[in-house]
């Protein structure tokens, strides 16, 4: 039986759907990701599994109890859920103490005093804030005052944890480190996480699965390396990771760029759905491009350090493409001409979206 | 601060600048203070602590005291309680027209209390008040139901026009309070109920307290709703027991020494409850602010929901729309003690208040003072807030001390002070001229202007400035180009903050003016006592509409002026 089960689930604000009949099931014990760039439906969709916002159409189910339903006209309140939820600005009460904050969902739950101390003192062990318990949340850092809500949320032992970019108000050095601590309190306690995010990499971390939305739209589910090997369409393959599009024509069945023909064709075969109405372009990851003795022939522009990488920037005729490569095959200098081959490229219709990131 | 060559002079800009704030204050506050304290306590430059503890064994100054205190204390327990479950009603529940009766719960804040009071002792004194008659008509009641000349009617008066500090205070909180704190409790399991007793009222309990403080010291030192509902029947409060002694002996310096001992003990209890809502707010203000903004969870009263849409209407309309409509009503009878029927009723009182010299004076007067006062004071506010936010020279520490002076003033107070420092013994005499009044003016509300200003001041981080002098502009043109464009919507705050009430101001006025020198609210207060209700009311229907028209018009106006300059 499925932790979670979203049946044909719509949110609508005003004349905008905010989510459009989402389809969803989510297994037992599983870290299941919402990525999606802001905007796109994916905390209203959270805030509907936690029950802050009611069902506009369709049902959810949890552990194949009803929670809410727009046919049923049935609403559970959040209170009623007994989820565990961690928001991104923390939301610790700042009158009372870490162990206060832990503690209060538990009272809540009318337990025994003695089990009520000793589940706080294992969500505050877990979550290394034992010599924390006295204080008051203000005086401590956004990291350890995110690892409050966390207890707070480990303490109920909830069916499910749901987390609203619990990461993104903290430093990046700091972010990458709490990823680590969610993903083992989640091995160690076993509950099942819907973790919602617009940072893909999070998400590729942490996730079992993931779901990726664009304005209100599901646009793919599956587990992050099939996402990121075989992204659903354009604006998948461009959320995910770093993209290069590359607007192409086809002539006597060789792949030129477009407005390039000069600089040689483009290794690669030409897919068995390709349609000669429709303009294409052709997808690559930077870290996939090879420069070889062969292929077609580009002039470098820019090249950038990153560390042990090396970023470039290379002109075909009219369209700039980046290429990425570690140092020690740093090959090409600028203003040099060289041939590149194409590892994995994917064909695409040049007038679908992408995610336009900067 | 200033240029390298400048760094050897030992007296550069910054330090003429705080030496002149510096005498401003002195001699504007610390002055009438100190001659306060001089007054009460030295009696022929000997000190006198046995002279002050006779006065205050007295019966009359001692009950004028606990009359204040009980009446302090009333307001301010029924302000909280109303003020904060509007605020909550409007915040945290879905009561329908939100919107519209967050905007009439101000209304309360501009009607003058003193305007009101007369109001609704027209309605509700025990032998004339016209609702008194009503139900003494109706049900064939011996004497009358409600007696608002009393103790209860000045705390029921008060709390009415004073609730709003407690408002707005938790509304405001309510409203940047981050919604997921409540979420948070709600996912824990917590039902509406308990969110509201454990989580939202414990976290805007410090603006409760802070507007509870707000009304207790307004309460505490106000003159017009005791003076115009209590002296007939012998209740004083401070403020009025001083007005009293001192009218009563035209003017002589015993009451005025009375008066000063009086006021000591008005300033010692303003300086109290100062240091406990600065200590409440520095250790229980917590950051509560959201980061998003969402919407809150809002309790649905379902079936209570339109009851208690009415019981807002209900409250409105008891507290705004009749005292106002009385009031006007009143100002057009032809005789006061008519009924209201057309035929009684004329605009002739309310041509005759522009045709008086007396009323003409007090308009003209109370427009030009309040005028020039807010415009002075927010000119010396900025100056004086721009050297404690901004500015780093010695001596500054002064300048903070004298800066939170002013805000333990009551009106009174500062009349008194006025009284004993401005009139010949420094050498200069103002005594029964408006420049008394300018003067005390500017020291009752230079708090208002420097904690306007330098709440402005304080969003405008030093790096702005910095880039503009690293861009080579002078110190003085970074003032005008980037720090006053920047501030301008607080010093446009602080205008108003101070015009609005000058035009309306009492407490201070009526110890203060003379016999070419009333103010409107004086004047008001005047017609009244001397039994010309409907003169009175004439005016204060038209003070009514100017201040109307200043919150409104004029303040709209230059809120546009504001944005369009910008965009």
């Amino acid at each position: 039986m499925p932790a979670l089960d979203l049946i044909n689930v719509s949110k609508i604000f005003g004349s905008v759907k905010a989510v459009d009949r989402l389809n969803l099931q989510v297994e037992q014990g599983e870290c299941f990701s919402f990525l999606g760039p802001s905007g796109c439906g994916k905390t209203t969709t959270l805030r509907m599994i936690a029950g802050f916002e009611n069902l506009d159409e369709g049902e959810l189910y949890c552990d194949g109890k009803l929670f809410s339903s727009s046919y049923k006209r049935f609403y559970l309140p959040p209170e009623k859920r007994d989820f565990g939820m961690v928001f991104q600005a923390f939301a610790v009460w700042p009158h009372m103490t870490v162990y206060d904050n832990v503690a209060f969902p538990l009272h809540l739950k009318r337990l025994q005093k003695q089990e009520i101390k000793e589940r706080t003192e294992m969500a505050l062990k877990a979550t290394s804030l034992t010599k924390e318990a006295e204080m008051f949340p203000q005086k401590l850092s956004g990291g350890q005052q995110q690892r409050i809500a966390l207890a707070r949320a480990v303490a109920i032992n909830p069916k499910v944890m749901l987390l609203d970019e619990p990461l993104s108000n903290l430093d990046p050095h700091l972010r990458e480190e709490m990823r680590f601590e969610i993903k083992e309190l989640q091995t160690r306690f076993g509950f099942t996480v819907i973790y919602v995010t617009h940072d893909q990499s999070e998400a590729m971390a942490l996730s079992d699965r993931m779901l990726v939305m664009k304005e209100g739209v599901v646009q793919q589910i599956d587990n992050p390396l099939k996402i990121y090997d075989n992204p659903a369409n354009k604006f998948v393959f461009s959320f995910i990771g770093l993209s290069d599009f590359i607007p192409v024509e086809v002539k006597d069945g060789k792949v030129f760029v477009k407005d390039a023909e000069d600089c040689g064709p483009v290794n690669g075969q030409i897919p068995p759905e390709y349609d000669p109405s429709i303009s294409y372009d052709i997808a690559c990851r930077p870290g996939e491009i090879d420069f070889s003795p062969t292929g077609v022939k580009a002039t470098v522009v820019r090249r950038t350090y990153l560390g042990d990488i090396v970023d470039y920037l290379l002109r075909i005729g009219s369209v700039d493409i980046r290429v990425q490569k570690p140092r020690r095959r740093s090959l090409a200098t600028v203003g040099e001409t060289c041939h590149l081959k194409f590892n994995r490229l994917l064909w695409y219709d040049h007038s679908e979206e992408t995610a336009s990131k900067t | 601060m200033n240029g390298r060559p400048r760094l050897k002079k030992k007296f550069g800009v910054a330090e003429i600048v705080l030496i002149f704030s510096i005498l401003i204050l002195v001699v504007v506050v610390a002055v009438p203070v100190i001659m306060i304290f001089l007054t009460a306590f030295f009696k022929d430059g000997h000190f006198n602590l046995a002279g002050v503890i006779q006065v205050l064994k007295q019966k009359d100054t001692y009950m004028a005291l606990k009359n204040s205190l009980i009446i302090a204390l009333g307001v301010t327990f029924f302000s909280t309680i109303i003020g904060v479950f509007f605020a909550w009603l409007l915040a945290r529940t879905d009561i329908p027209g939100k919107k519209a009766l967050n905007a009439m719960f101000m209304v309360p804040f501009m009607l003058p209390s003193f305007i009101c009071a007369m109001a609704w002792k027209v309605l509700l004194s025990p032998r004339s008040g016209y609702i008194n008659k009503l139900l003494m008509g109706m049900f064939g009641l011996s004497h009358a139901p409600i007696d608002i000349m009393s103790m209860g009617g000045i705390i029921a008066i008060e709390t009415m026009y004073l609730f709003p500090f407690v408002f707005l205070q938790v509304s405001g909180a309510l409203e940047r309070m981050d919604p997921t704190l409540e979420e948070s409790a709600r996912i824990s399991g917590a039902s509406l109920g308990t969110i509201t007793r454990k989580i939202t009222l414990p976290l805007v309990m410090p603006s409760i307290v802070a507007g509870a403080l707000l009304v207790c010291l307004y309460s505490l030192a106000h003159f017009g709703v005791p003076s115009i509902l209590g002296t007939e029947k012998g209740i004083y409060n401070i403020p009025t027991k001083i007005y009293e002694r001192i009218y009563a002996s035209g003017g002589s310096y015993e009451a005025i020494r009375v008066g000063t001992i009086l006021a000591t003990i008005l300033v010692i209890c303003a300086t109290l409850i100062l240091k406990a809502q600065n200590l409440i707010l520095k250790n229980g203000r917590f950051q509560i602010i959201a980061g998003k903004s969402m919407r809150p969870v809002v309790m649905k009263l379902r079936g209570l929901r339109w009851p208690l849409f009415f019981v807002c209407v209900l409250y409105l309309l008891i507290t705004v729309v009749m005292p106002t409509v009385t009031i006007f009503l009143i100002g057009g009878l032809k005789t006061y003690g008519l009924s209201f029927a057309p035929r009684n009723m004329t605009w002739a009182n309310y041509l005759e208040i522009f045709q008086l010299k007396m009323t003409r004076n007090a308009i003209w007067n109370s427009v030009y003072l309040s005028t020039s006062t807010a415009f002075v004071t927010m000119l010396a506010g900025m100056m004086i807030s721009y050297v404690i936010v901004k500015m780093k020279v010695k001596g500054k520490f002064i300048l903070e001390f004298l800066g939170v002076l002013p805000y333990s003033l009551p009106g009174t107070v500062i009349a008194l002070g006025c009284i004993l420092t401005w009139s010949g013994r420094f050498g200069i005499n103002l005594y029964n001229t408006a420049g008394i009044i300018f003067v005390a003016y500017i020291a009752r509300y230079m708090a208002f202007s420097i904690k306007s200003n330098s709440a402005a001041l304080e969003q405008v981080s030093d790096s702005l400035e910095e880039a503009s002098r690293s861009c080579g502009a002078t110190h003085w043109q970074t003032l005008m180009n980037i720090v006053v464009p920047l501030i301008r919507p607080g010093m446009i705050n602080a205008f108003f903050l101070i015009f609005l009430p000058a035009l309306r101001e009492l407490t201070t006025s009526v110890l203060l003016y003379g016999p070419t020198t009333r103010t409107i609210g004086v004047a008001i207060y005047a017609l009244n006592e001397d039994g010309e209700t409907v003169r009175a009311a004439a005016l204060a229907g038209i003070a009514l509409i100017i201040i109307f028209f200043g919150e409104t018009v004029i303040k709209g106006a230059l809120a546009k002026f504001d944005k369009t300059s910008r965009s």
